[in-house]
């Protein structure tokens, strides 16, 4: 399986995320934000960080970039695109996937784990998983979900929430909410489910020696899934 | 505009130094050149009033790649892998504009460590702050963990651990401390000293502006109530702009075009082409009119004197310009070919076609002040007796409660949860432990780094104090399994020109001297930063220790939270039953009076040593030092951290319960073991001639003692972490 990470300025978590892509199998190209031509990918990954410096509003900038034109044309002729992070910040910017993200409820950064609930498995990036909660890292300050009354009903209709803040039992509730996210709202697809973005950082819980495992479980099942 | 002896008493140098300059000089120097001489004579920048003391510290030792004197100190982690790190103070700025003054701090130390060639991997940092009743600690601690968390987040490198700390002496004069550890090759480290004749000296970063003009001035001057018109000498960050700086420089820096390197900190463009030239013993030219800048008709004080960020300067091979300026345009960062090295010794500046400097280097270097500062020897103070009837009424319970509470030991969960400290995904002890340890990437070493301070024990009584810390940040290292290598210090301190703050400095840095001789934990970088004072009242003396340790395999890394129930708990060192000037001492009984707790260097080191060959033959479950607050309050931590309970039987000692398990006696560690290796452990120790006691087991979630009292653990933890949650909410 083919991936491509792509770099723009500011990035930071491309090497984290082209780690994990490798040490699950993927054969990982690093692509530049000027590149105009994607590589062969059967993923693209927008990786988190800061690109821009995020001086303007979140990812708006990169959306912008030379690369995001192919990427979108690639997403929308059914390519599976992830934004994790800024990379989720990136996407809403483009409209590939629906909504924005406003500044922490709190306004502060928060960087821990968090436990998320799986909305929908009938698509190419939770599919097989067995579990129905996973532990993730999260570590934003714009990552407040958030949508008009007609998105969301168009989003529900649609099972397009991927994952919810939740607690380790999977109770959906305010109090597990980290950012104050319209509905708990972790992740979001578009309507053809290839296209996902999330706060999360599943390349952050690859290994017992850092914060967790379950992001292993996630990419193992993405790449049997892509298979 | 014309200079004289006032001008130069307006820059911060003092009539004898404006004298000496134009006996140096041979003339009066014109504005710039005055400019210059106050940049690099100030205390921030010439270490005037500390070099002499400096240099008895201990630098060498088997593992040091460089001592001070460099950018930063590298260490040896074997397998052509070394560790850069620094440590270095953001004080001044920090009091005056939190948020960009702790933000440019932690920006500064990162291009210190980057400028060497490593790609920086962890950030630490130690900020104190004034009593958390003043007006303006609040948003003070607030605005500088925003500040630290803004650039550090953005940049891509964890925070891993800290400390935060309050005390009424910080009210008028906080401190923030930021350390850097980057990871680079042997063979590739990267020096400042420029070398060959007519050789391209480069700019390349952001442009230059008027921000931060005589921020160094500003940082070797007292505060008084002026202090907010120095708001203009505050830099502002830019951390988007560092990290295509430190991305352009690494990839310059893989092929084998530079000379050498420095990054514009401190006095800017002035302080890194004088660097550059003297460590070559070279001359630099440089046409002023080649500076990027930001701003239009900036002269040539101004470009001189400017402290804008995320700039460095570079002494470049010649023809390798286009190369070098692929790499910087590729970052969209500017490139300029500003100048050359020259044979003259000289830094000769020009501007619109006209010399507007001309200063031998060395008359800015080596014929820079030194001063012998008077000093005072600070006298061991008497201990105290604590009367029965002072404890008698006291329930264990209550004052471990309140202690757990207390501003200095509750959780700083708030705090670092807004530093990214998971990034890079090599982070294995997140902050909350006794050391952050980060993974040597994609090998199975790992490097712990701790930072340190105790001021109230360098105030009692400076040269134990002093000690202290040291053993603090072995212990720490130690704690988690880690082999101490060296350390970085930050020595914050107050007016060098008043006797009793100078004899605090001097006999600190005699302490730290001597443990780290002893413990051959050598200091290979470090900053001063003095005149931390209000009109006349200084801080506590705060040196801070930053120290380094290697763990060979990861996986034996050490954690503090307790581990499983029946488990034994050993205490590791001899509990004397110090209490003057702890934590009890001072919240409990308001006595702030007595010695600091002695500092026993061979006890120090063979229990450290001892326990990291328990931790090596794989008998520790968990280990925490005692330090602030006693073994009840290391224990109670521990408890808390793994969710387990206690109980704890008082071994039979002369010393009553509550000095026991409130003493601040140094040396010692909790030892969590499982019971059947307790032959095994206790033959280890004793064969050691490390004293030790059966301190109790682990339950499920109680914590008892002597069977008497008890308190659930969920009540303990609730009171360790609300304060600041609260404290800051309100």
């Amino acid at each position: 399986m083919k991936s491509s990470v792509i770099t723009f300025p500011g990035s930071n978590c491309d090497r984290d995320m082209d780690v994990a892509l490798k040490k699950f199998g993927f054969k990982n190209k690093m692509v530049w934000h000027a590149d105009t031509e994607l590589p062969k990918s059967d993923l693209v990954v927008l990786p988190g960080g800061f690109s821009y410096g995020d001086y303007l509003r979140c990812g708006s900038m990169a959306s912008k970039s030379k690369i995001m034109q192919s990427i979108i044309n690639f997403a929308n002729s059914g390519g599976m695109v992830m934004g994790i992070c800024n990379g989720f910040q990136i996407l809403v910017e483009t409209g590939l996937v629906p909504g924005v993200l406003l500044r922490n409820k709190y306004l502060e950064f928060i960087c821990k784990n968090v436990f998320v609930k799986i909305n929908d498995k009938k698509n190419k990036y939770f599919k097989n998983v067995d579990n129905e909660v996973l532990e993730f890292h999260i570590a934003h300050n714009e990552g407040n979900y958030f949508c008009t009354n007609d998105q969301l009903k168009e989003i529900e209709d649609n099972n397009q929430v991927a994952i919810n803040y939740c607690d380790r039992n999977g109770k959906v509730e305010d109090q597990f909410n980290p950012n104050g996210s319209i509905k708990n709202i972790a992740g979001i697809f578009n309507k053809e489910k290839n296209v996902l973005g999330m706060m999360p950082h599943p390349e952050r819980m690859i290994d017992t020696s850092l914060s967790g495992e379950d992001g292993s479980l996630f990419f193992k099942n993405l790449i049997n899934n892509l298979k | 505009m014309i200079v004289n002896e006032q001008v130069a008493v307006d820059h911060g140098l003092k009539k004898e130094e404006y004298a000496k300059i134009c006996e140096l000089l041979k003339r009066t120097p014109n504005i710039t050149e005055l400019g210059i001489f106050s940049a690099m004579w100030n205390e921030h920048c010439s270490y005037k009033s500390s070099k002499l003391h400096l240099k008895k510290l201990p630098t060498k030792g088997k593992k040091v790649i460089q001592g001070p004197g460099e950018n930063a100190g590298v260490v040896d982690i074997e397998d052509n892998d070394a560790i850069v790190f620094k440590i270095e103070s953001h004080n001044h700025p920090s009091f005056i504009e939190p948020y960009q003054g702790a933000a440019t701090g932690v920006g500064g130390i990162m291009r210190d460590v980057f400028t060497m060639g490593a790609r920086p991997i962890a950030n630490l940092n130690s900020i104190h702050f004034g009593s958390p009743q003043h007006k303006k600690t609040k948003n003070l601690l607030r605005g500088v963990v925003h500040g630290i968390g803004g650039y550090g987040n953005c940049m891509g490198v964890p925070t891993i651990a800290g400390q935060t700390k309050f005390d009424s002496s910080y009210n008028g004069n906080i401190l923030v401390n930021a350390m850097t550890l980057g990871l680079v090759k042997k063979d590739k480290i990267f020096y400042s000293k420029a070398a060959g004749l007519n050789k391209p000296v480069i700019y390349v970063g952001s442009k230059t502006g008027r921000d931060g003009i005589h921020g160094a001035s500003m940082a070797s001057a007292s505060f008084d109530e002026k202090i907010e018109e120095k708001k203009p000498t505050v830099q502002v960050g830019d951390p988007f702009t560092e990290k295509l700086l430190l991305e352009a420089c690494l990839e310059l820096m893989a092929g084998d075009s530079i000379i050498a390197i420095q990054d514009m900190g401190a006095a800017g463009l002035t302080s890194s082409s004088i660097e550059m030239a003297s460590k070559g013993n070279l001359g630099i030219e440089i046409n002023l009119n080649k500076v990027p800048c930001r701003e239009t008709k900036m002269t040539p004080y101004e470009i001189m004197l400017s402290e804008s960020q995320e700039r460095m300067l570079i002494v470049l091979e010649n023809g390798k310009e286009d190369q070098a300026k692929k790499i910087f345009d590729k970052w969209n960062l500017d490139f300029a070919v500003i100048g050359k090295t020259t044979k003259s010794k000289k830094i000769e500046l020009y501007f619109d076609e006209e010399k507007v400097a001309d200063i031998p280097v060395n008359t800015l270097v080596e014929n820079s002040p030194m001063y012998d500062r008077k000093w005072k020897k600070a006298k061991l103070p008497k201990k105290n007796k604590i009367k029965k009837e002072d404890i008698k009424h006291l329930k264990i319970i209550d004052v471990l409660k309140k202690i757990l509470a207390n501003p200095n030991i509750c959780s700083k969960e708030w705090i670092w949860q807004q530093y990214d400290h998971t990034v890079m995904g090599d982070t294995i002890q997140k902050p909350g432990g006794d050391a952050g340890v980060v993974r040597v990437h994609g090998t199975d070493k790992a490097v712990a780094a701790s930072v340190d301070s105790s001021a109230v024990y360098c105030w009692a009584h400076p040269l134990t104090g002093g000690k202290q810390v040291v053993c603090e940040s072995f212990r720490n290292l130690i704690s988690v399994g880690a082999k101490p290598i060296a350390i970085t210090n930050c020595l914050n301190f107050g007016s060098p020109e008043n006797k009793e703050n100078m004899g605090e400095f001097v006999e600190c840095v005699q302490g730290i001297g001597e443990a780290s001789e002893y413990l051959k934990f050598p200091v290979v970088s470090g900053n001063v930063s003095f005149y931390n004072q209000t009109k006349d009242q200084g801080i506590k003396p705060t040196p801070t220790i930053g120290g380094i340790g290697l763990i060979k395999d990861y996986k034996n890394m050490i954690t503090m939270d307790f581990k499983e129930v029946n488990n034994l708990i050993l205490v590791i060192g001899k509990t004397e039953g110090h209490i003057d000037q702890s934590l009890f001492a001072r919240t409990i009984l308001d006595e702030k009076n007595g010695p600091p707790p002695e500092v026993n260097l061979f006890n120090e080191k063979n229990n450290g040593e001892t326990l990291l060959k328990l931790i090596e033959n794989n008998l520790i479950k968990s280990a925490h030092d005692v330090s602030l607050g006693g073994i009840i309050t290391a224990v109670a931590k521990m408890c808390i951290k793994g969710k387990k309970g206690i109980s704890i039987k008082k071994p039979k000692y002369l010393i009553n319960d509550i000095e026991y398990l409130f003493a601040e006696d140094q040396g010692r560690y909790i030892i969590e073991i499982n019971k059947i290796d307790f032959k095994k452990v206790a033959d280890i120790l004793n064969k050691n001639a490390v004293h030790f006691d059966e301190l109790g087991t682990i339950n499920e979630n109680e914590l008892y003692i002597n069977d008497k009292t008890k308190v659930t653990i969920d009540e303990l933890s609730t009171s360790n972490k609300s304060w600041l949650t609260k404290y800051m909410s309100k």
